[in-house]
């Protein structure tokens, strides 16, 4: 099943770059730069308004994709890599899809281990990309077995 | 605002030693991320896993990282920010935050990053390049 989600993409769905939600995000991992949460700052940094943190994209909606049902637990993340044309800028509407690049298996000490290589994307009101996220996801042999079987 | 351009290859920026990490710290990103597996909040689920407690969100511990570079974004901003998860974080682990710089070329700062537990151990580790405007 993982196999046949290769080069399927989701339905894009609009997230908004709320402005509590980043405050509330920067705050969680440590981070509260003006940059960041303090609306004056923001308006006179050279962005004219608050940026998200790199990583914020975690708490988008990139829409599922049809058949590609992962649990929300057991699954292992392998690596992760964002890349960025510019910051997300606070107030703006980013829209996200995210498609399965690549899945193969290899033989691990825990018996056969699933890799599942997604990649995310946002785009802009201009429809320009803003960043895309890459991520590694393991499925050990237990899970796998458990998502094959539904 | 910064030295970043009198950084030499092999500098490092400033590490950053973040507090032992709490249950709450988790909890507080498992709402803000929306990322509410329980391995990382509950004890019960996190043994169920096999594990011997509740471990961070690795996704908390990157973006952790990420602040070492947070003073720079007047000047520039994180074009590319790659990470592998190396090893578990756990209850009252001691993490410290750490950016090397190893390669310049032009507007483009190519830093190794990684955050280390008590041990010396790398949690994660990757890399980050830091676009100057």
């Amino acid at each position: 099943m993982f196999n046949e989600s290769i080069g399927k993409q989701s339905k894009p769905v609009k997230n908004l770059v709320e402005r509590g939600a980043v405050k509330k995000f920067a705050l969680a991992i440590g981070d509260p730069h003006p940059i960041f949460i303090d609306e004056e700052k923001g308006r006179q940094s050279r962005y004219g308004t608050n940026i998200a943190p790199p990583t914020f994209p975690r708490v988008f909606d990139f829409g599922a994709i049809e058949g590609l049902d992962l649990p929300n637990k057991g699954l292992i993340h392998g690596e992760q890599k964002y890349h960025y044309n510019r910051p997300l800028r606070a107030g703006e509407e980013i829209t996200c899809y995210t498609e399965v690049r690549d899945y193969y298996e290899k033989k691990g000490k825990q018996g056969e281990m699933g890799f599942l290589a997604l990649k995310n994307y946002g785009t802009d009101a201009n429809g320009e990309i803003v960043f895309t996220a890459e991520q590694l996801v393991i499925i050990n042999e237990t899970i796998k077995r458990m998502v094959m079987s539904k | 605002m910064t030295t970043l351009t009198e950084l030499h290859i092999g500098d490092s920026l400033h590490s950053i030693e973040l507090g032992p990490v709490t249950r709450l710290d988790l909890i507080k990103y498992a709402g803000a991320s929306g990322d509410f597996n329980p391995i990382h909040t509950i004890d019960e689920e996190a043994k169920n896993a096999g594990l011997p407690g509740i471990i961070a969100h690795g996704m908390w511990t990157m973006g952790n990282l990420a602040k070492i570079f947070s003073n720079l974004y007047e000047i520039g901003y994180i074009e590319e920010y790659k990470i592998r998860f190396k090893g578990m974080v756990f209850l009252n682990d001691v993490i410290t935050l750490q950016a090397d710089l190893k390669e310049k070329k032009e507007d483009k700062y190519y830093f190794n990053v990684a955050a280390i537990n008590q041990s010396g151990k790398e949690a994660i580790s990757g890399e980050v390049i830091f676009r100057t405007y």
